[in-house]
Parts: C-alpha cells; structure tokens; sequence
C-alpha cells in the first residue's frame, strides 16, 4: 500500500501493527487494549495477531501500567502504554514526571526511557466527567517528556511511528473527536522530524496556530474568512513540546498577526507559552498582540454545555475580527 | 527447603496473632491496640543476638569460615563508609546523608544472596547492597554532595539508581523483572524498599503486577520501624510480611539484624522467583539506629530505651560473637579488617574532597536522548551568558 484513505483510528492501529511487526521489543500496555481492542478500538485485532506477551491486558491501575513500561524500557523493552481517557493519567502523573521524564538524565545519559504514552484527549463527545480534558501543558511544562499531537490520518500514522523509534519518551495525545475524520495516508513517504510544525492551510492575512482537534476547526474559520475576503494561514503545531517557533515565526513576519487556538484553558495553556515567545522574536512585526482563544479557567463543563466551552467555528472568527482590527 | 511453609502460609503463632487484628472493639477508637509486629516478632533467625547458631526447619545454611568472615567484613566495611559519610555530612562535605547504621545484616545477607545478573532497584540508603554489587562506595556521594543524581551506569552493577520518591522503584522493579520473564532468563529482580514506602499506592500497585504477571521479582522491605518520624504503627494495622498473602504471594518475615537469616531467605526468595514461581515478600524486622537522614533529629519522636534495647541486638556484633566462638577468625583477622577500614575511610573522604564540581553546561547535556531543539537553543544562549563573563573577567585581568 502506498496512498489509501483511513480514519484517523485506522491509521494509529496501522502504525502500531508495523511497529508490533517491524520490532520485536515494541510492547503494547494498557486496560482493555487485548480482546476489546481499547475502548475506542485503537488496537483492535493486534493481540489476535501477535499474542497476549505483545499486547497485554493490564491491571487497572495506571501508576502501574507506566511504572512497569519504565521497568521494561530499561530491560530494553520498547512498550507503548495506552491511558484510556485523559483525566484518567494523573494516577501515573507521578511515574510519568518523576521517574520517566527524569530517568535519561539522572543516569547521564546512560540508561533510555523509549515508552510512549498514548492518551485519546479531549471533549466535544458528550461524555461525562475526566473523559475530555486537555492536559497537554502539564507535561509540555516538563523537560524530559516530548508531547505531541497529530489532527489527521497521515500524522497519526508517522508521528506514532516516529514516536515509537524515539529514545526518548513522548506522551501521545490523540483527538479523540476526530478519531473517525479520515484523510489520505502516503505509507510509503518520509516525514519530516517528529517536532516540525506544518502549514495546514497559505495565507497572508493572519496566523492560526492550532494542533491536535483544533485544527479542523481553524481549516473552517479559514475557509469561513476566506468567503470574507480574508487571507487567513493556519499552522498545524504536531508537537507541544518542543514547539516549532521558527516555523510561527516565519508564518508571523509574513501575516503580522497570530491567534492561538486550542482546547485547555487558556490561562498557563501552550497559547501563553507561544504568545510570549512570538512576541519576544516578532516584536516589530506583530500589527496586534497576539490573542488566545481556549477553554475557561473552570472544570470542564458537564457535556450539554460543552459546546459553549470549546472553541468553535464563532469564537475562532471572533478573535480573528478582534486581531484584524487593530 | 521449601517455600510453601514459610511463615506467610503457615505462620507459627497466628492464632493468637490474628485474634489481636480481629478484635478491634476491645479498644477505644482513639488509642488502637499495638500492632502484633511491635511487640514480639515472629521471625526467621540464624543466629541469635547473643551470637548463637540456632536451625530453622525451612531455611537452613552452611556457610565456610571464609564466607562467614566475607559476611563480616562486608558489614563492617559498609558500617565504617556510612559513618565517614555521616561525618563528611557534619563537615560540611555532603549536603545530605542517609545512614544505613543498623541495617548491615538486611543489606548485606540480601546483597550476598545475588547473583551477578540480578538486577536491584535500591532505594536511598541501599549503601551496603551497593557494596555488595560492587558500586565503588565514592559513587554514591555524589548527589549528596550535589555533583550529581547518581554517579553510576545502572547496566554495569545491574545496580539501579537511588530513588528518592518513594517506592516508584518496585514498579520498576516487577516490569524489569517482567522483562527477565519474557526474555526466558532465568535471573531474578529484587526491590528494596522501607516500612514507609509499603502505604505508598506503587508499592501495592507493584504486588498486584507482579503477582499477576508472576514476575520473578523479591520485594525486600527493611521494616527499620521508623518513616522518618512515624512509627509502623502509622503505616500498617497488620504486620508487613502477611500484606502478600492477599496479592496471591508468600511472605515471610526475617530478623533483619540476622545477617545469615537474612541471607537464607533472600537467597530461597530469588531462587523461587527463577524457577518460574513468582514473587515473594520478605519483611526484614531490623532497626535504624541514626535518624532519617541527617537532617531529622530523633531523639524529638522516639525514646533512647528503644534505640538501647536495640543496640542488644546488634547485627556485626553478634557475628564476631559467633565468630570467635567458632574460632573461624582470628586477632590478626579483626586487626587487619580495622586497618581495611581505616583505609576505607580515608579514601572516601580524600574521594569527596576532590570530586569536582560538574561543569554549568552539563546541565543542558541529558534532558533528551533524541535532542531537542528548545534544549539547544537554551544551551546556546547559556553558553553565551557564561561568555560574557569570562570576556569581562579577562577585561579585569588586563587592567
């Protein structure tokens, strides 16, 4: 195969089948992930395929699920964890930032720590509490941890790859509510570095810096402007952590103006992190402050009022108005 | 030998043991009965405090004079670094130290039961299994005196790195082990870890893992009664070692200051993890006789009696006890293991004195093993700001 068109979910299951298949240390850890095939079917057949020792079912307890894949990792194991929702990863919040972010470091670089923790992120699915949160700059604001995010097929297929034969360990968070978007997946192409941001959409009037499920809608308020007779680029980020800032800067000095959109709140979010770089690097290009558009600095809302939280199509446009107005 | 009557499944005294755990009702809510493990523990022992062989039907071992002074000296070697180590804290030298005084025998009869390719997932005090894992004993000074996190290749010793969060380590540990299982080797995996760290979740977390996964791994708890100021009691309302039994694995629990005890059982303990027979739990009933560490003070939270009575039970004094008893060593043994000592000593101290600072630009050198681009930057423009500084230094010197 070398172009086909697959859901996002289809992708990360064909990415995870060729690393199960190409490597013999790659292990796959997490509830539910065996016969079930995860709740949201992301390793769907693979046990059938390769067996209980490859893809193992484990107990439910997350600290432990991470803190046995470091003990694996360092027996040499490659294992990639799956956390089964968001809110659901701060029981192994511990393991994750004291020991495996740290682990390469605290041995001077003598031991690795190649474990990818893959969680599904995110609302806009109507499900009930701890089931679609967006904690991404928590583990971005820690050195030692890579954290990315793909918002289509193709990079859900080679960002796990590229995740997978990584040394060092890369929390992997998945859209969930594009899980079933499908886009073309060129299996046999290159990427570029796991790190690199991409142009998602030319334009010359202003900068959307995006990732993750929040690139679907800035490709929306775009073409939505464009009818305006606004110019509006959109940059998909992939990686929270590090952050392609040549890549915004470069997107910035030709527009002039950037708005950062993403799910978590806004208030310490990855938007402040790249709002302030921006504006330490592009200083004399910006024609207005770069603005935010996030979730509010409140749990998130049951799911019959989701939709007022997350960023949508208006809110987007909004500050697209705000920004072009100054 | 065997491990099927060991005292998780069969404790010797449980009636009596269990009816205390059962009947809570006797006793106010506010002022809970002593828990059985404070007063007379049941427990496997060798070789009494009074420096007496005795048998135990279950685990038995026949050591050579040569071993047995091997044993002794380990301790007393590890027992004089710990105390250069406490007196370089006081100088000054170190920012911190973790005496392990007291608990010889549990590290040093759990240490000697390894073999080479075992793997330790120590804590912070582990100076004597260090030593038994050939860790030259200067390597772990140096996060102390905050050169670094862990002066050692894990992978040399299959000796991992000190952990400070506590009992992160034994899920490390059963996933290592885990590993072994899966690789068809036939070594074992033994994680050490205190009386504190067994309310820690990842230490409950780590027993059910490995109990259902059947890791060849020993849990070696050195229950030294105190977690920092709290005592077992506030750890625990039944006694550490039966914790196994409900994960689906033995437990047994040894006179942690019996350095032969300790040996026997550990050694039973890895050998059942390498025949395929999982996990097992092995309390060692030992004591600390420092503090914590050398910030605590304990004499504000526990009496000079205990400390005393436990001072009886002394772990290297009863093995020279016995030693001279049996006539396996002799004056010019002892003579000469003082000197080692004394030579120990001072090249620990001379060894601290003369470790350098790590240069500034280290820090940026480890976060990534892949690199990383924000890392890079940063290192750039650190490296910059210390340039600036020499260029104004050498503008001073040529003034």
């Amino acid at each position: 195969m070398a172009m086909e068109k697959m859901s996002i979910a289809k992708a990360l299951n064909e990415s995870l089948r060729k690393a199960l298949d190409t490597d013999p240390k790659v292990l796959i850890m997490g509830e539910d992930v065996g016969k079930l095939g995860g709740v949201f079917r992301i390793t769907d057949g693979l046990q059938k395929d390769f067996g209980e020792d490859r893809v193992i079912d484990t107990p439910l307890a997350e600290s432990g699920i991470v803190g046995t894949a470091i003990g694996l990792a360092l027996r040499g194991y490659r294992p990639i964890v799956e956390i089964q929702f968001d809110g659901f990863v701060f029981p192994a919040y511990d393991q994750i930032v004291t020991q495996l972010a740290k682990m390469h470091a605290r041995a001077l670089g003598k031991i690795k720590l190649p474990v990818v923790v893959r969680i599904p992120y995110g609302g806009g699915i109507g499900a009930v509490e701890h089931h679609s949160e967006s904690p991404e700059a928590l583990f971005a604001h820690v050195a030692g941890l890579k954290v990315v995010s793909p918002s289509n097929a193709s990079d859900a297929y080679w960002m796990m790859q590229q995740a997978v034969q990584s040394d060092d360990p890369i929390i992997f968070f998945e859209p969930k509510r594009r899980y079933w978007d499908k886009g073309e997946v060129e299996t046999d192409s290159i990427p570029g570095p796991l790190h690199r941001a991409a142009v998602a959409r030319t334009g010359s009037d202003l900068t959307l810096v995006a990732y993750g499920p929040m690139v679907k809608v800035c490709l929306e308020a775009a073409a939505a402007a464009q009818e305006e007779g606004k110019s509006i680029e959109v940059l998909d980020l992939r990686s929270m952590s590090p952050i392609d800032f040549d890549a915004i800067q470069t997107s910035v000095e030709k527009t002039r103006r950037l708005v950062v959109v993403h799910e978590a709140p806004v208030f310490y979010g990855s938007g402040a992190e790249i709002a302030a770089r921006i504006t330490e690097r592009c200083f004399y290009h910006l024609e207005a402050p770069v603005l935010r558009v996030g979730g509010y600095h409140v749990p998130y809302p049951p799911a019959r009022l989701e939709d007022e939280y997350l960023p949508g199509l208006d809110r987007v446009l909004d500050a697209v108005d705000r920004s072009l107005a100054y | 030998m065997t491990v099927e009557s060991t005292a998780a499944s069969k404790p010797r005294r449980s009636s009596k043991r269990t009816s205390a755990v059962k009947t809570p009702a006797r006793t106010s809510a506010k002022t809970p009965a002593k828990t059985p493990q404070s007063s007379e523990p049941e427990l496997v022992q060798l070789l009494t405090p009074e420096g007496e062989r005795v048998e135990h039907p279950d685990y038995e071992i026949d050591l050579t004079a040569e071993e047995l002074r091997g044993l002794y000296r380990d301790m007393v070697l590890t027992r004089r670094f710990d105390a250069e180590a406490t007196a370089l804290q006081r100088q000054g030298e170190l920012g911190l130290w973790a005496s392990l005084l007291g608990q010889e025998a549990a590290q040093i009869g759990s240490g000697r039961a390894l073999r080479d390719d075992d793997y330790v997932f120590p804590t912070y005090r582990e100076h004597g299994v260090a030593w038994c894992r050939g860790v030259d004993p200067t390597n772990l000074l140096g996060m102390f005196r905050g050169v670094n996190h862990g002066g050692w290749d894990p992978n040399s010793n299959n000796f991992h790195l000190y952990t400070i969060v506590i009992g992160s380590q034994t899920l490390h540990a059963t996933g290592y082990a885990m590993g072994v299982a899966k690789d068809g080797a036939d070594s074992a995996v033994i994680a050490y870890f205190g009386d504190g760290a067994s309310s820690q979740g990842d230490v409950a977390e780590s027993f059910t893992f490995s109990a259902v996964y059947n890791a060849p791994v020993v849990f070696f708890c050195q229950n030294n009664q105190w977690a920092i100021s709290e005592p077992t009691e506030k750890q625990t309302r039944v006694p550490l070692y039966q914790r196994a039994q409900g994960f689906g694995f033995p437990g047994v629990r040894v006179d942690g200051n019996d350095v032969l005890a300790c040996l026997a059982v550990t050694r039973s303990a890895l050998e059942r993890a390498r025949r395929g027979e999982g996990p097992t739990l092995v309390e060692a009933f030992t004591y600390r006789m420092g503090a914590h560490t050398t910030s605590d003070d304990p004499t504000k939270y526990r009496a000079d009696e205990e400390r005393a009575s436990w001072e009886a039970k002394d772990p290297i004094l009863r093995l020279r006890t016995y030693l001279e008893k049996q006539g396996s060593a002799d004056e010019a043994f002892f003579t000469a293991l003082d000197e080692e000592s004394e030579t120990l000593g001072k090249r620990v101290r001379e060894a601290v004195r003369a470790m350098p600072d790590p240069d500034p630009m280290a820090i940026f050198d480890h976060a990534y093993a892949d690199g990383n681009p924000l890392v890079d930057e940063e290192r750039a423009q650190f490296a910059a700001y210390q340039a600036s500084f020499a260029d104004s230094d050498s503008a001073e010197e040529g003034k």
